[in-house]
């Protein structure tokens, strides 16, 4: 079962003609992901990967049950894309386009809010729960069933936790990446809630990196509230202040408290087992 | 993108913000001349992205062209931590009878834009935040409306400024906000806004920093191209568009996404090495960019040992392997290699590789530690 989507997630795909889109809806659709639908202005009334194409997210609505859409727009149309789902009220929409104007975002935001829907990212790989659907772009042979839960703000870096854990038997109820954009939809603190109160959902690893204080903030929600095993890893202890490290968010700026050791003590004091290396946190979790 | 000081006041200018008069010049003789057109008493000031110029004699306040010519000789050509002065900027020293910090930016925290301001000005707002948090105040602004009018005046009473200031105040932080939407940058800051002997509000000093995800369709600041100070791997890196920064270890390093790069850097320091280098070759690295990272990286003189740590996904392990073996080819590469590769087409990778002397190992675990006894090794 897991959080957000399970086998039965109906899924759109905006940009679905595309060639990133195709490409990786057909990825999707191999891990047993339900698409029912795709979007490309100017190609209505076509098919794609088995699925009928809309000029808009309205005309796929009124035509098909939505519960999720996934954006492989480019990144110059992608806050209008988050903007057309969330008017058309699709309940989760997950930006994959990495290079979103901040500025754009924060009205983006504010919106898909409004509307009452939620979106994850932008920037960011997507979610899946192994063994029933993906809306994402990870590589799908990583992850197997199972009861952990992973929040993490770093593509690759979930890939390698989530393999070095299903290397040692230990199986994901979701994983989730919330991106590496510092102005975002879903946060560390919203899929902590979630997990925590997902039955199947036995203990969670949370993914972080240098940059803004997300992962302090959702330390300390997780002392409050979270009542299941907590790991950590935070990646940049080596970064030096005043660069930026590959994502827009992470950079070591405004003071201590964005620094990876920062956040790190935190973690420790809220009650995470902190990992040094992915492959550790596969230790700590068969200790 | 950064801006410098004379870059920002021209943008504070376009959105009528007050600033002094004057000009950039690159020689002392230029300097002269702007120092009587915009003199008798003019301040020469330093242009590099970065702070402390006051504490490194960068900034100079003369009353002849003269002197003028001369403080620029002193100035130009400096070193400000790493940067080099390249320009000064000339302009009309001003009377002043208070400061104030005031910026508009994008809150993280908030997940909003937000105007701070502290009566503290012309002096470091961090140090501000972290002795005397009291002194600084903030205003949220809504994602839909903006700056709000009600919002300048409220922090002008908090400021402790008198009634007859509040609205010019106002209009301060309403240009402000413009010039931080219009321009999508991060930060707007002025610091010190001054209050001369007349009333006025004046920028004399500013910083904006621009938002990288918003180039298209900001290509006027773009074409500034500001060039980051580096040394000279970073701007080899920067040219072929690799993501590079140098930290001068013995373990150069290589990995795709930026958290992956980040965490094989610190897994080299724990396991008792120190990385050389932060590289993260992306999701849609090229062969050829595989080949120029590491001959970037190669050419770094403390570089003991070479990690590639690729984790295939989108990224081919083949491709990056065939990067790799293109700069084998290579005969001055004297350093040792070790090589993970997992994922999509690993086995091709290994096939490619294995005519060449490198390592290759299956773990993180493996990789970290195996460069770190390379480079030892090696030294």
């Amino acid at each position: 079962m897991g959080i957000l989507i399970d086998r039965g997630t109906r899924i759109l795909v905006q940009g679905l003609t595309g060639r990133q889109g195709n490409f990786q809806a057909e990825r999707m659709q191999a891990y047993g992901a339900k698409i029912v639908a795709g979007v490309t202005p100017g190609k209505g009334g076509t098919q794609s990967l088995g699925v009928d194409v809309f000029d808009s997210v309205a005309e796929a609505v009124a035509t098909e049950e939505v519960d999720a859409t996934i954006i492989f727009v480019p990144a110059p149309f992608a806050a209008d894309a988050m903007l057309e789902a969330a008017s058309a009220k699709v309940p989760l929409i997950v930006c994959i386009t990495e290079h979103v104007p901040v500025h754009d975002m924060i009205r983006v935001r504010e919106y898909v809010k409004m509307q009452g829907c939620r979106l994850l990212g932008p920037n960011c790989p997507g979610l899946i729960t192994p063994g029933e659907s993906k809306i994402g772009i990870m590589p799908n042979h990583v992850f197997q069933p199972g009861g952990t839960g992973i929040v993490s703000r770093s593509g690759t870096l979930t890939y390698e936790v989530a393999f070095a854990l299903t290397n040692s038997g230990i199986g994901q109820s979701t994983v989730v990446g919330i991106g590496g954009d510092p102005i975002k939809g879903l946060d560390f603190v919203d899929i902590l809630e979630l997990f925590n109160s997902d039955p199947e959902t036995k203990n969670i690893v949370m993914i972080g990196e240098i940059g803004g204080t997300d992962e302090q903030r959702a330390a300390e929600y997780a002392r409050e509230h979270v009542k299941k095993p907590l790991f950590g890893l935070v990646a940049g202890v080596t970064a030096p202040p005043g660069r930026r490290m590959g994502h827009a968010g992470a950079i070591v700026s405004g003071g201590a408290a964005t620094s990876a050791a920062a956040k790190i003590d935190v973690l420790k004091e809220c009650g995470f087992l902190v990992a040094v290396h992915p492959e550790q946190i596969a230790e700590l979790l068969t200790a | 993108m950064d801006l410098f000081e004379f870059q920002t006041k021209e943008q504070f200018r376009q959105a009528g913000l007050v600033v002094p008069d004057g000009d950039v010049a690159t020689t002392p003789e230029e300097t002269a001349e702007l120092a009587a057109e915009f003199g008798p008493e003019v301040a020469v000031k330093a242009q590099v992205l970065v702070g402390g110029r006051m504490k490194a004699g960068g900034i100079r306040i003369v009353s002849s062209p003269e002197e003028a010519g001369r403080a620029a000789q002193e100035i130009l050509g400096m070193d400000i931590k790493g940067h080099r002065v390249r320009k000064v900027l000339v302009e009309s020293a001003s009377v002043i009878a208070q400061e104030i910090y005031l910026a508009a930016m994008v809150d993280r925290t908030a997940q909003r834009l937000m105007l701070m301001a502290s009566a503290a000005g012309g002096i470091d707002i961090e140090e501000v935040a972290a002795t005397s948090p009291e002194n600084i105040r903030k205003a949220h602004l809504h994602p839909l409306l903006g700056f709000r009018p009600y919002q300048g005046l409220q922090l002008a009473k908090e400021l402790g400024l008198p009634v007859t200031l509040w609205s010019g105040f106002a209009q301060v932080c309403q240009k402000l906000f413009e010039v931080l939407t219009h321009n999508d940058a991060d930060l707007a800051e002025i610091n010190p806004l001054i209050l001369n002997s007349q009333g006025e509000f004046i920028a004399l000093d500013g910083k904006m920093s621009i938002d990288d995800n918003a180039l298209p369709r900001q290509s006027r600041l773009f074409s500034l191209e500001n060039e980051e100070e580096g040394n000279d791997l970073e701007r080899k890196a920067k040219a072929v568009g690799l993501n590079f920064i140098h930290l001068g270890g013995n373990v150069a390093c290589m990995g795709n996404g930026a958290g992956l790069a980040m965490a094989t850097m610190d897994a080299i320091k724990y396991f008792g090495g120190n990385p050389a280098n932060f590289l993260d070759i992306g999701g849609g690295a090229t062969i050829k960019q595989v080949t120029q990272a590491l001959e970037i990286m190669t050419g770094d003189p403390t570089v003991r040992s070479l990690l590639v740590n690729v984790s295939g996904g989108i990224t081919r392990c083949d491709d990056v392997a065939t990067g790799i073996a293109a700069a084998l080819q290579q005969d001055h590469i004297e350093v040792p290699f070790v090589i993970r590769l997992v994922g999509t087409n690993e086995e091709e990778a290994r096939e490619i590789l294995a005519p060449y002397n490198v390592t290759f190992v299956r773990t993180f675990t493996e990789a970290a530690q195996s460069a770190v006894k390379l480079a030892r090794g090696n030294a």
